[in-house]
This record gives C-alpha cells, sequence and structure tokens, in this order.
C-alpha cells in the first residue's frame, strides 16, 4: 500500500475563482524520497497541505477526489489524527517555534498527544540526538541561526514518529552551507529510519541528489512525474522554468550538439566524470 | 558613488558586525556583495544610506559624508529595495504605494503621475494600478517594492537578498532587469548568497566574512576559487566545480556558468580532429 | 529597545529564581493585604511599619541577584509616586483636613510607601520568574491551556516583534519617511506606514503559528501532559510558612498592639 496516494484531488480555496490543484494523481510509496518542484503559484505549497489535512480541514474550500495517507481518507479524519501520520515542516522557521526553549518545542506535539511525562522526555532526547542539536536543548528560540532553526523545526515532527514528513522550502532563508545541512539531515531520516520524505524545492543543484521520485507541477497539475534523471532530460522541465540541475543542462546542451554522454547526470561530480570519459576518449 | 573608509561598527548590544572595512564602489558599477547569513554584508549595505552611522571610520556617498546627511537626503540618491516587500507595503493602492516615496521627497504633483505610470509600465503592474498589494502573490508584492524605489529614479540602488523564494522564471526576469538597469548607467549593489544567481550575472564580487572583506574581484576570478570562497563559508558554482575537475583536459578554468560552458565545451570538441 | 532586554530570559539562577511561582504569588498576596492594613489616616497615619515592610524585603532583591532591574523599576515608579505624594499632600493641605504639617507629611509618605512596597514585590516576583515558569504556573493551576499559550507564544515573539518593528522603520526610512518633521497631525500620519506592516505582518504570522500548531495535534485530546512540572520544594513550604506568619504577626499587631505615628515617636 502506498503511503500517500490521490486520486484526481481538485481542490478550490474558499476565496479562489479558479482551482488551485487540477486531477491531481500521485503516488508515494513507502521510504521513498520524492522532490516536489515547479514553477510559483503551481500549487505544490497546496499539495503538501493536502497530505495533513490542513486543506481541507484548516482551510475550507471544496476538495474534489481522494487523499489516502497511510491508507486513511483525509477527509474523514481530523487535522490532529492525521498529524501522527505526516509531519509538516514549513519555509518560515521563526514562525513554527512557540517554546521558550528548544526542548519544550520539540515536546509540543507529543504534549498534544498526551504522552507521559517518561516517554516523552526520552522521545525528545531521541529527536534532540538525531538531528545533532542536544547542544541547544535549552536555549530560545529566538537566539538561534536560521539553519539552527529549522532543524529544530524538524526535530519537533520528528519526535511524533510520523511515516511522512513533507517538507514545505525549509531551506528558502538559508544560506547555501545551511541549505545543504539540512538535506543531509533529511536525507538521514530518510535512509536510515526509513521515513517517506516529500521536499518541495527550487534548489535542485542542491537537492536532486537526494531524489528518487520526482513530481513536477505547473498551474495546478501534474505535468511530470517520474525518476529523476528521465524527468530533468526532458526539454519540457527546463521550459517551465524548471531550475534543473546544471549538470543535466550541460548533458541536454551536448545533446543537442550531437554528443552523446550516456548517463545522465544530476551532481557536479557525475558530470565531471562523465565529460572527462567522453572529452578524453575522443 | 559610494567610499567606505576603514569602517567599523558596533551594533548597541555590543556585538562588533563590521571590522575595518574599506571599499569603494564606482559610478555606474555593478557589485555583488557574497558571504554567509551574519558576515555583515547587509550590516554594511545600510550605511550607504545612512541607516546605520559608522562607530569607527567614515562612509561617504556622492560626495556626502553620511554622519552629516539624513537618511532621507542619502536615501533620495541611493535607493534600498528590503528583503521582504511585506515590510514596507501599506497603502491602499499599488498606484499610492508607488508615490509614497516621491511624496516624502517633495515631487511636484504631475510629476509624480509621470514617474507612478512609468514605474508601473517598467515592472508590468500596469493592470493593478488600483488593487491592493495585499491582494497580489508574493513575486508580484516584490515587484510593487521594486517600483516604488524605482519610482525616483535613484542613481544607486542595493538589493537586499533579491533571490530567496523565487523560483528560476523569476530569477532570469530579474536577473535581465538588473542587466537593463546597468545599462542604464546605475550603480548598482546586490547583497546575496545565491552564487549560482551571481555567476549567471557576473558582477564583480566583494566576499565577507566576519565583518571584514576578504576578497574583491571579478566573478570569474572569485567563483573559482574554492579556498577563498570555503573561507567565506560559500561553494563553488556548478559550473565551475565541474570545470574545476577537467582541469587536466585543456579546458579553461574560469568557467562560471552555463553560456561560456556552453562554449567552451564546443570550442574544445571543434579544436580535435 | 532596551525596555525589551528585560523582558528576555536571563539565565541567573538564585535560591528566589527557584522557587514555585505560585509560592512567590502568595507571598505578594499576603504583602498586599498586610500593607492594606497599615497606612492610617490623615490624623494617625503609620508610617514605621510601611519602612519596615520594605527594608524587609531589600535581602531578597540582592539574595536573586537582581539589584540593577530592580533599582530600573522602581526608578520607573518614581514618577507616579511624586504624583500620589503631591495628589495626597496638596488637597488635604488645601481643605485645611489635617491637624498638624508633620503629621500630614507622613500621612502622604506613608501612601506613596503603600505604593512602592506593592511595586517592590510584584517586581520582585516578575523579575524572578521566567515567562516559561509562570506559564507553567498557570497551567498547574488550571487555568485554560489556551490562556498559558497565548501568554507564552506572546513572550517568546517579543522580541521578534521588536526587531521587525525596527527592519519596518528602516524600509519606511529608506522610502523618504522622516519621523521628525511636520506638525503634530502629520506626525500621527507618519505612523501610518509603520502601523499597517507591523499588523499585516503579526496577522501573517499568526496564520503561519496557526498551521504549525495544527500540523503539530494541537487539539488532540482533552488531557494535555507536559514535559516540565513544577514540584513544591523545602524552600516553597518555607516561604509558605513565613509569609503566614507574617500576615499572623500582622494582624496581632493591629489588632492589640498602638500603631503610633513616626513623627510622634520622634518628638516633632
Amino acid at each position: 500500500m502506498p503511503v500517500i496516494e490521490t486520486k484526481g484531488l481538485t481542490y478550490t480555496y474558499p476565496s479562489g475563482t479558479k482551482p488551485a490543484l487540477e486531477d491531481v494523481s500521485i503516488t508515494i510509496e513507502r521510504g521513498e524520497f520524492v522532490v516536489l518542484t515547479g514553477p510559483s503559484g503551481c500549487g505544490k505549497t497546496t499539495l503538501c497541505r493536502c497530505f495533513n489535512g490542513l486543506v481541507p480541514h484548516f482551510y475550507g474550500g471544496k476538495l474534489k477526489g481522494d487523499v489516502l495517507v497511510t491508507g486513511l481518507n483525509v477527509r474523514d479524519h481530523s487535522i490532529y489524527e492525521l498529524a501522527r501520520h505526516v509531519g509538516l515542516v514549513f519555509q518560515n522557521p521563526e514562525n513554527q517555534l512557540f517554546a521558550l526553549s528548544v526542548e519544550k518545542d520539540v515536546a509540543f506535539g507529543l504534549e498534544n498527544l498526551g504522552m507521559l511525562r517518561e516517554k516523552m522526555k526520552k522521545r525528545v532526547d531521541w529527536a534532540l540526538q538525531i538531528t545533532g542539536i542536544e547542544e541547544l536543548r535549552e536555549r530560545a528560540p529566538h537566539e538561534l541561526s536560521g539553519g539552527q532553526q529549522q532543524r529544530v523545526a524538524i526535530a519537533c515532527v520528528l519526535a511524533m514518529q510520523p511515516d511522512v514528513m513533507v517538507l514545505d522550502e525549509p531551506t528558502s532563508f538559508l544560506d547555501p552551507l545551511g541549505a545543504q545541512r539540512i538535506f543531509e539531515v533529511i536525507n538521514e531520516l530518510n535512509k536510515n529510519l526509513g521515513i517517506t520524505v516529500v521536499l518541495v524545492e527550487h534548489r535542485l543543484d542542491l537537492a536532486a541528489r537526494y531524489a528518487d521520485h520526482v513530481i513536477i507541477m505547473d498551474e495546478g497539475r501534474v505535468m511530470l512525474d517520474g525518476k529523476p534523471r528521465e524527468i530533468f532530460r526532458l526539454e519540457k522541465a527546463r521550459l517551465m522554468g524548471i531550475g534543473i540541475p546544471k549538470a543535466t543542462r550541460l548533458y541536454q546542451i551536448l545533446e543537442k550538439n550531437g554528443v552523446n554522454l550516456g548517463k545522465v547526470p544530476i551532481t557536479s561530480e557525475e558530470a565531471t566524470q562523465i565529460l572527462k570519459e567522453v572529452l578524453s576518449s575522443d | 558613488m559610494i567610499e567606505v573608509k576603514n569602517v567599523s561598527f558596533t551594533y548597541p548590544n555590543g556585538v562588533e558586525a563590521l571590522h575595518e572595512v574599506s571599499l569603494t564602489i564606482r559610478d555606474g558599477e555593478f557589485v555583488a556583495i557574497m558571504g554567509q547569513n551574519g558576515a555583515g554584508k547587509t550590516t554594511l549595505v545600510k550605511h550607504f544610506n545612512g541607516l546605520l552611522k559608522p562607530t569607527k571610520g567614515e562612509v561617504v556617498v556622492d560626495g556626502v559624508n553620511t554622519k552629516e546627511a539624513s537618511v532621507a537626503a542619502l536615501s533620495r540618491k541611493v535607493g534600498f529595495v528590503f528583503q521582504n516587500p511585506d515590510h514596507q507595503l501599506f497603502s491602499e493602492t499599488v498606484e499610492d504605494e508607488i508615490a509614497f516615496a516621491l511624496k516624502n521627497f517633495g515631487f511636484e504633483e504631475d510629476v509624480i503621475k509621470k514617474r507612478v505610470d512609468w514605474a508601473l509600465n517598467l515592472l508590468d503592474l500596469k493592470k493593478y494600478r488600483k488593487t491592493s498589494p495585499f491582494m497580489l502573490s508574493g513575486g508580484e508584492r516584490k515587484r510593487v517594492a521594486l517600483a516604488s524605489v524605482l519610482a525616483w529614479d535613484p542613481k544607486a540602488i542595493i538589493l537586499d537578498e533579491p533571490t530567496i523564494g523565487q523560483d528560476q522564471n523569476q530569477k532570469d526576469v530579474l536577473q535581465q532587469f538588473i542587466a537593463q538597469l546597468v545599462a542604464q548607467r546605475k550603480t548598482v549593489v546586490i547583497v546575496t548568497h545565491d552564487v549560482e544567481f551571481v555567476a549567471e550575472c557576473n558582477p564583480k564580487i566583494v566576499l565577507m566574512a566576519d565583518g571584514k572583506i576578504l576578497a574583491e574581484g571579478s566573478a570569474k576570478k572569485i567563483l573559482t576559487n574554492p579556498h577563498l570562497l570555503a573561507k567565506a563559508s560559500i561553494v563553488l558554482p556548478q559550473i565551475a566545480q565541474i570545470f574545476s575537475g577537467l582541469v587536466g583536459l585543456g579546458l579553461p578554468t574560469d568557467v562560471i556558468n552555463i553560456h561560456e560552458a556552453e562554449k567552451a565545451l564546443l570550442d574544445f570538441m571543434e579544436a580535435k580532429p | 529597545m532596551s525596555f525589551f532586554e528585560g523582558l528576555r530570559f536571563r539565565r541567573v539562577s538564585s535560591p528566589i529564581h527557584r522557587l514555585d511561582p505560585r509560592v512567590k504569588f502568595f507571598y505578594v498576596c499576603v504583602l498586599f493585604v498586610i500593607t492594606i492594613m497599615f497606612g492610617g489616616t490623615i490624623r494617625k497615619p503609620e508610617l514605621l511599619p510601611l519602612i519596615i515592610l520594605f527594608f524587609v524585603q531589600v535581602p531578597l532583591v540582592l539574595v536573586a541577584g537582581v539589584k540593577r532591574e530592580w533599582i530600573r523599576s522602581m526608578r520607573g515608579a518614581v514618577f507616579l509616586a511624586v504624583f500620589i505624594f503631591v495628589f495626597n499632600f496638596f488637597f488635604q493641605y488645601i481643605y485645611g483636613n489635617y491637624e498638624s504639617l508633620p503629621l500630614l507629611l507622613e500621612y502622604s509618605f506613608a501612601m506613596v510607601l503603600r505604593f512602592l512596597v506593592l511595586v517592590e514585590s510584584f517586581s520582585i516576583f516578575f523579575l524572578t520568574t521566567s515567562p516559561d515558569h509562570l506559564g507553567l504556573a498557570l497551567e498547574q493551576s488550571h487555568v485554560p491551556y489556551e490562556f498559558c499559550f497565548a501568554f507564552t507564544t506572546a513572550v517568546r515573539f517579543v522580541p521578534v516583534l521588536a526587531e521587525e518593528a525596527q527592519t519596518i522603520m528602516d524600509a519606511q526610512k529608506a522610502r523618504g519617511l522622516e519621523l521628525e518633521r511636520g506638525n503634530f497631525i502629520k506626525r500621527i500620519k507618519n505612523y501610518i506606514p509603520l502601523l499597517i506592516p507591523l499588523i499585516v505582518n503579526a496577522i501573517r504570522r499568526s496564520l503561519e503559528l496557526a498551521e504549525a500548531m495544527e500540523s503539530r495535534a494541537w487539539g488532540a485530546t482533552e488531557k494535555r501532559t507536559n514535559l516540565y512540572v513544577l514540584t513544591l520544594k523545602n524552600s516553597d513550604y518555607l516561604l509558605v510558612i513565613i509569609s503566614i506568619l507574617m500576615l499572623i504577626l500582622a494582624v496581632y499587631i493591629r489588632l492589640f498592639l498602638p500603631v503610633p505615628p513616626l513623627t510622634m515617636l520622634l518628638h516633632i
């Protein structure tokens, strides 16, 4: 059973004149690392909110079709029920942290679920340890850098041990080094703990290397859906205004000029490797 | 246009954000100030329109010492577009928003009208003239903020992290727009940590870390130097990374963006028999 | 923005900081009652007990290590104190409603000191209780969780909002807004470009907060648990006992012992 499945999902916001999502049908298998991307306004943020029930329960509006998360139909379950299965990390690190200390924030979700203190303490320790922020335990959120705050936000969601972690442009406000660290943390959660990851990102140069499933949206519809190398090499992707990895762009340019590189590179290391082989063997 | 003479700046809470920084930006230059978050980039550019005054040293803008002029007077010459447009938008219509600064600077009614029309046109906002800025999308609000600064036609324009949250299309448009400004002989300063964007724009780069200037130079020189960039906690642009691994093959080493890469590769292959 | 410095959590830890906020609040209430009991009337003012009450609390300030902040808050109360003094003194003086000048002066000082003793004890309370401790105390006192949460979240965001206000001010100054110029009406209007972005952003921020809260199972159960718990320790029981003893002593004095005006004691 896929961990997330949408069938003919069409959604219009209460004040919307046209649907934000149109006939979206996707399948996400357990353990996948999905990168969801598309030009601004394509509906990727709205789609994320469908996964944990913010759409339709928090935002209202008209939802047609079905969204199934770990088998549960989002329409029939409240946000707090779905929160046990899907965690959502948002773009602005500052506005996800409410408490006056990091450990209290990480415990927030568990407190809401009524977890007993002893078990809660252990879970908080565990979440802090995995995200590598144990030394920040007693700090106040305002003292932390953006990158640290986002790691705290991830720990807050991780503590609830969801099946899926959805991250909506989590690195927008971070510099490239901070962004890289976040991707590494997310990747570890995916590879070591088996948590399914749905990452919404523009910075494909940094994020594409982790993905095993790419979904590209535009104007509320899913345009492309498949494996990273197959998707990014398509001219269609680039023309939609997706910032495909530069390595793949070089591949496209050379292909257009009659040079076949064989494998499609996504990272700069792969591109260097392939170019070396092709250019020196000529 | 802008001269920074041995400036040090300490915030009231005791944090020293700039240490003995010296920099000259000439009329019509296009400069990118780069570094990681906290390096002092924004602190530095806030000295260019007098929002901050140096604790030590001095800043001279278009011949005027910033300590002797008001922020309003300096802003007349140096326009500052802040990172988050929501920190400035407050008017009932886009039109009013763009006219705000013009009114503050004491422009005449008919000049204001002309300038507003011009700015709306320039940033493709004509259809939103009477719309409330709060009803617009994020990207559109950014354009309104930009229009409201360009409206008074400052000699120099500072853009603070203009690429945050933008998709590739929007970045391409921004890049072309900056090129237009540069062609009009405006002094353009962008503050950013987005190496890829800078690699496309090809400005002069000022690299900062820990409140000091590490290096100054052309984009080609700086963005192909991994040791230097590492000191500022910045990564090489992807293209530069790719080409640095191809050094032994005889390809040029100062390639930083796609266009140069395309040219270099095709030239290289053509040269082979 | 130095006012906001006081609200930031200073990691000073003293025995007073570690006391349970509920117990400290009980102490403050007891002090309030005692203060009200004394002070006297115009004809029979009672300055002495209030002076004693004032100085009795000073050791608490020193033990808590908050001397500098405490002096600052007392300084803030000076304006109101002077007003209380002037109000009491001049009104009664004009109406000739007094027996002798020294007594009237003592009475006015007594009213001022009543106010100052209260300010003193409240400021000790707030200076030695961190906001999250306070929130926790409220929660454990069965105040509905929504209020406790609203309180701690508001405190958490004060420095953020302060910074944002500064940024907005900078952004508008950079568009030629001059706050110091213009007549009274213009100056008020000048604040619109500052207030609107502040309010709009606050609303946007609370929407994002609400999303994050919902996404972390807000409202999942009625029986919300807590990572922290306040337990009463020996020092807390000690303060309770001391407070009750003070109250008993005060009641005894009030009922059975005469409290002469200070001027009489000094033979003025």
